[in-house]
């Protein structure tokens, strides 16, 4: 895997920066990796993919779902972002619509294609499961700097490569989660590994993140999600394909009108 | 390769739909002798899809059959979409027949109007008949500007002599009469301009032409036998719809102002909320509490049930893998007292099958209630559907 000049000289930066602030705490430096990541993770424009969901019981019994999603980018705000159902069959045509915020909440739309109803969705439901899947809503929608506040806790190396080990502590009051710890790759600044704490502060959900590959200068996606609730036995795979950037989309692909023709 | 893959998309075309086995039984013997304790019906909605022009074009064919084991006027066919669409960036064009669905509330269905109900198919009334229309959409920051042309004026569907639940007597819907002089002819307009705004979504609307509510007139049908005639009137109706989003509270509110129905004009509104409890019982279900006022100026007038009512009911989604859903509410006539009981229900069966649950009964009526020619008609309904 070969890293753009751009995340190269971040690491340095990030390397050197411990020497030259000795008296940075462990949560400025959380905060400052975070920030890295997120900036790092920037002007990709749009984003199309399609989704294959994977949802598995206790026992390995096996449900699919395909969706297609689209994102764009927002200056100074969280992302919009619509995923359009495919399968199964009985909820094709079914789009959601989302404009993902730092601090106020979520505004959600759903369309429901037979009674060509466009319905405003609560945006209180951000830790309920998202299709039936391991997957709530807060882990899939826009990951903004000032929804968490951070703390370093280490560096690891984890499977061979070298991390960042970050706790977060979302700042959304209904939140699922007391804390989340993170395995931040140290060249794309994006996580490897996510360990999700339940509302009772033990261990619900490990998210793993596989298979990145660059598609933009510093922008990384993975092409493989597995999430295992240990809780209840229960497991998501999101496979990604077809990732594609920069394609044009504009704040009319995210309205209603788009909504209701999404398909 | 890239070439090859988006020239298939640029000729995307599928086929989808749904294939459903219903059947009904009734826990009372009806009014009339002819009609039956129980019923069996299937239907077919089959959608073809296809799209081009980098998704800026589509068509769309859903033709809708349903045969059922006694009622004629259930059994029936109709073209719920034949639509061309034409997106751009600041319009959208459709020409053909559609379905267009205004409002934000969930027992009554207020300021929808652009399509007749299908009442035959469900009497909640959900289900409409396709609309021939030309649709321009003018979309702007300030909002989307909606200019529909509606000619070719449908009549409603109403349960059969054998049919269940009807009327008593039977509606005569081949008796129909109009206000205006070109009957079905008059090609009806409207005009609608919705915008979200923060937390708000908010449509204002008129609509100018043919009521989609008839009165219903006594009157002798070809046998001599009394029968209701449906009265299509000419209206006018300006209507209001909003909604407001605060975390966990969905505030509702549709209004209408209507002139010509009866002659003069009317007020009427429905507004209420629904209140989400997340995660009940530590589980992943959600419960939604909704609570809905409707009413209607013209009171004991109205040919409407809804109008001095209270519905109380309960949303209960499981966000499992099954999407097993259930919605349960009663609606109480302040006035009058007639109640009206309804349970949905649903769960997928692995990919392709559904299966969903409904029961309605009324009690209570009083003899001038218009609920009250279907007081012995409580049922409940089993449905399998296979989705394709």
């Amino acid at each position: 895997m070969k890293y753009p000049l751009r995340s190269i000289i971040t690491s340095c930066l990030l390397l050197l920066l411990p020497a030259l602030a000795l008296a940075e705490s462990a949560e400025d430096k959380g905060l400052r990796i975070a920030t890295e990541s997120d900036k790092m993770n920037s002007a990709w424009s749009d984003q199309t993919a399609d989704l294959v969901m994977i949802l598995r019981n206790k026992q390995g019994d096996e449900a699919r779902r395909e969706i297609r999603s689209r994102s764009l980018e927002v200056e100074g705000d969280g992302d919009k972002s619509m995923s359009i159902f495919d399968t199964p069959a009985d909820v094709k045509g079914t789009a959601f619509l989302s404009f993902t915020h730092a601090l106020k909440p979520d505004d959600q739309w759903l369309y429901l294609p037979a009674l060509k109803r466009v319905k405003r969705i609560s945006s209180r439901n951000k830790s309920g499961p998202f299709m039936g899947s391991e997957f709530a809503y807060e882990d899939l929608t826009s990951q903004e700097i000032e929804k968490y506040s951070y703390k370093w806790l280490k560096d690891e190396s984890l499977d061979g490569q070298d991390t960042y080990v970050i706790e977060s502590y979302p700042a959304y009051t209904h939140s699922g989660y007391t804390r989340l710890i993170s395995w931040i790759h140290k060249g794309h600044l994006r996580p490897l590994k996510i360990e999700f704490y339940d509302r009772k502060n033990s261990l619900l959900k490990t998210l793993t993140q596989h298979d990145y590959k660059e598609y933009l200068p510093g922008i990384f996606r993975a092409d493989r999600f597995e999430m295992i609730n240990h809780q209840t036995g229960k497991s998501t795979t999101l496979n990604w394909d077809n990732y594609a950037f920069k394609t044009g989309l504009s704040s009319r692909d995210f309205d209603k009108n788009s909504l209701k023709r999404a398909r | 390769m890239v070439t090859l893959i988006s020239h298939q998309l640029a000729f995307a075309a599928e086929w989808s739909g749904n294939i459903t086995a219903e059947a009904r039984y009734f826990f009372e013997d009806a009014l009339h002798h002819r009609q039956h304790r129980s019923a069996f019906s299937l239907s077919a909605q089959p959608e073809f899809y296809h799209e081009w022009d980098n998704r800026y074009q589509s068509l769309t064919f859903v033709p809708f059959i349903r045969w059922d084991e006694h009622d004629d006027e259930r059994s029936h066919f109709d073209i719920r979409e034949l639509t061309w669409l034409k997106a751009a960036r600041d319009w959208e064009l459709r020409v053909g027949i559609r379905k267009v669905f205004w409002g934000v509330t969930e027992s009554q269905h207020l300021v929808d109007i652009i399509n007749q109900t299908d009442l035959v198919e469900s009497p909640d009334g959900e289900e409409k008949l396709g609309q021939p229309m030309i649709n321009f959409a003018w979309i702007q920051d300030w909002g989307t500007l909606d200019l529909f042309i509606l000619p070719g004026f449908r009549e409603r569907t109403f349960a059969g002599f054998e049919g269940r639940p009807r009327s008593n007597p039977v509606i005569d819907a081949d008796r129909s009469i109009y206000a205006s002089p070109r009957e079905d002819k008059h090609i009806d307009l409207a005009l609608r301009w919705s915008h979200s705004i923060g937390n708000w979504d908010i449509g204002i609307s008129h609509f100018s032409g043919t009521s989609r509510d008839p009165d219903l007139q006594v009157g002798l049908n070809q046998q001599n036998q009394p029968v209701l005639i449906p009265l299509y009137q000419t209206i006018d109706q300006t209507s209001l719809d909003l909604q407001l989003v605060t975390e966990d509270w969905l505030w509702k509110l549709e209004a209408l102002s209507r002139q010509g129905q009866n002659g003069g004009r009317y007020f009427a509104f429905s507004g209420g909320f629904e209140y989400t409890l997340v995660g009940i019982f530590e589980s992943d279900a959600d419960l939604g509490l909704i609570t809905e006022y409707h009413f209607d100026d013209r009171k004991d007038f109205a040919p409407t049930p809804f109008n001095q009512d209270l519905m109380l009911g309960a949303r209960l989604a499981m966000n499992d893998v099954q999407s097993s859903e259930a919605l349960a509410g009663i609606i109480i006539d302040t006035d009058d007292h007639s109640k009206m009981f309804s349970i949905e229900a649903s769960r997928r069966i692995g990919d392709s099958w559904k299966i969903m649950l409904e029961g309605r009964t009324i009690t209570d009526t009083p003899s001038k209630s218009p609920l009250h020619g279907m007081r012995k008609d409580d049922y409940v309904q089993l449905e399998l559907g296979y989705y394709f």
